[in-house]
């Protein structure tokens, strides 16, 4: 399509946003914290190899693993939230398309995420 | 969605091969990307042979040589032909980069050579650069000062403060770096680009600019900022050794620190 106007009318375009350092904060913030959870997830289930149903029902509901089992639920999906949506951002040009993905992304990520939690604490406070 | 394949008209087809130079003893082969857009043709890769014993040892000595003993039709941009005015800016042996600092000996096998990626071409190797001039123009790239300037004398800097241009203002605006950055590629219509982004860091670091906050404030946008994903091609790629990357790295930095 031809257009008529000028080059720096389209540079322009729109104007600034006035957004995106917190999406970038909350990203680096998550990933920080990802790396002592992710380490401590991976050598507890690592710890507890073999055991049986018991002893990890009996793991998860002490107070501290409950709570950051819950913490890293929470921290690894807003990670991969904010991951995902630069993604689409990046690659997804049509603009409907891209609306239709971010807010599915929203949905789906905060559906999975309260059932993780849900799940955790109710074996936490063993309902 | 992102195309990731040349469309159907823009797939470059192998072109002519030029005779070679007679009683050589060195030659090199040039592979050179073609369009001509009244051709109403594909682009193709034409090939050019020379002696290399009798050309100039910058890849922009090649080009003018050719293009005054071989192929007339050969369209490049070049002017002061030593890395200051950033015209020969283009594609060599798979490397953004200013021809007439690039050696020809430094390239192993044939010398190829194709237009600034992801540019719409004018001609042959030059791009059309009109929108990363707008761009570049959209962050106002002069002093911005509510203090009236001395009557008697310039704006003074203190020798620290003038440091901190250092690595900015030696940047020639050749677009080598922004056409290497994968997401200027895809979202150059609204991503600044690594360029552009050094510039805007130049004026907000000089501690002359009064308009840091208002600069800062135009920067900060998913999209003219943050499409940066710090994949450093821009640093790898620039022909004066600049570092865009770490520029807007800083600016990301002093968007935190303002909140």
């Amino acid at each position: 399509m031809m257009s008529l106007r000028s080059p720096l009318g389209r540079a322009i375009g729109l104007g600034s946003s006035k957004e995106g350092v917190s999406h970038w904060w909350w990203q680096r913030v998550t990933s920080v914290a990802l790396v002592p959870l992710s380490v401590w997830f991976v050598f507890s289930l690592a710890s507890l190899a073999g055991a049986d149903h018991q002893t990890v029902v009996e793991w998860m509901r002490s107070p501290i693993v409950a709570s950051l089992l819950i913490m890293f639920v929470l921290t690894a999906f807003y990670h991969a939230l904010l991951g995902v949506q630069v993604i689409i951002e990046d690659y997804v040009h049509t603009e409907w398309l891209k609306m239709t993905s971010l807010i599915g992304l929203n949905f789906v990520t905060l559906l999975i995420t309260l059932v993780a939690a849900v799940l955790l604490l109710r074996i936490a406070v063993g309902v | 969605m992102v195309e990731f394949t040349l469309p159907a008209n823009s797939k470059i087809k192998k072109g002519l091969t030029h005779p070679e130079p007679q009683e050589a003893e060195s030659i090199k082969r040039f592979k050179i990307y073609r369009w001509d857009p009244d051709a109403g043709e594909n682009p193709r890769t034409d090939m050019y042979t020379l002696d290399t014993d009798r050309c100039g040892p910058m890849v922009l000595d090649a080009l003018i040589k050719i293009k005054n003993e071989v192929d007339p039709t050969l369209t490049f941009r070049r002017s002061c032909r030593e890395g200051i005015c950033g015209s020969c800016a283009m594609n060599i042996d798979g490397t953004n980069t200013l021809a007439c600092t690039k050696p020809i000996d430094e390239v192993n096998g044939d010398v190829k050579i194709y237009p600034l990626p992801h540019m719409p071409v004018v001609k042959d190797l030059v791009p059309d650069l009109t929108h990363f001039y707008a761009q570049y123009a959209s962050i106002k790239p002069w002093l911005q000062s509510k203090t009236a300037a001395p009557p008697d004398r310039e704006r003074l800097q203190s020798k620290e403060e003038r440091s901190r241009l250092d690595g900015l203002y030696e940047c020639i605006l050749c677009a080598c770096c922004s056409t290497s950055c994968p997401s200027y590629w895809w979202n150059g219509d609204r991503y600044l680009g690594p360029a552009t982004l050094l510039q805007a860091y130049r004026w907000i670091v000089d501690s002359r600019d009064e308009a840091t906050g208002e600069r800062l404030d135009e920067l900060e946008d998913p999209f003219r900022l943050y499409r940066c994903h710090t994949i450093m091609n821009c640093s790898r790629t620039c022909p004066k050794s600049l570092n865009p990357g770490r520029a807007i790295a800083e600016i990301k930095k002093l968007l935190v620190s303002r909140r």
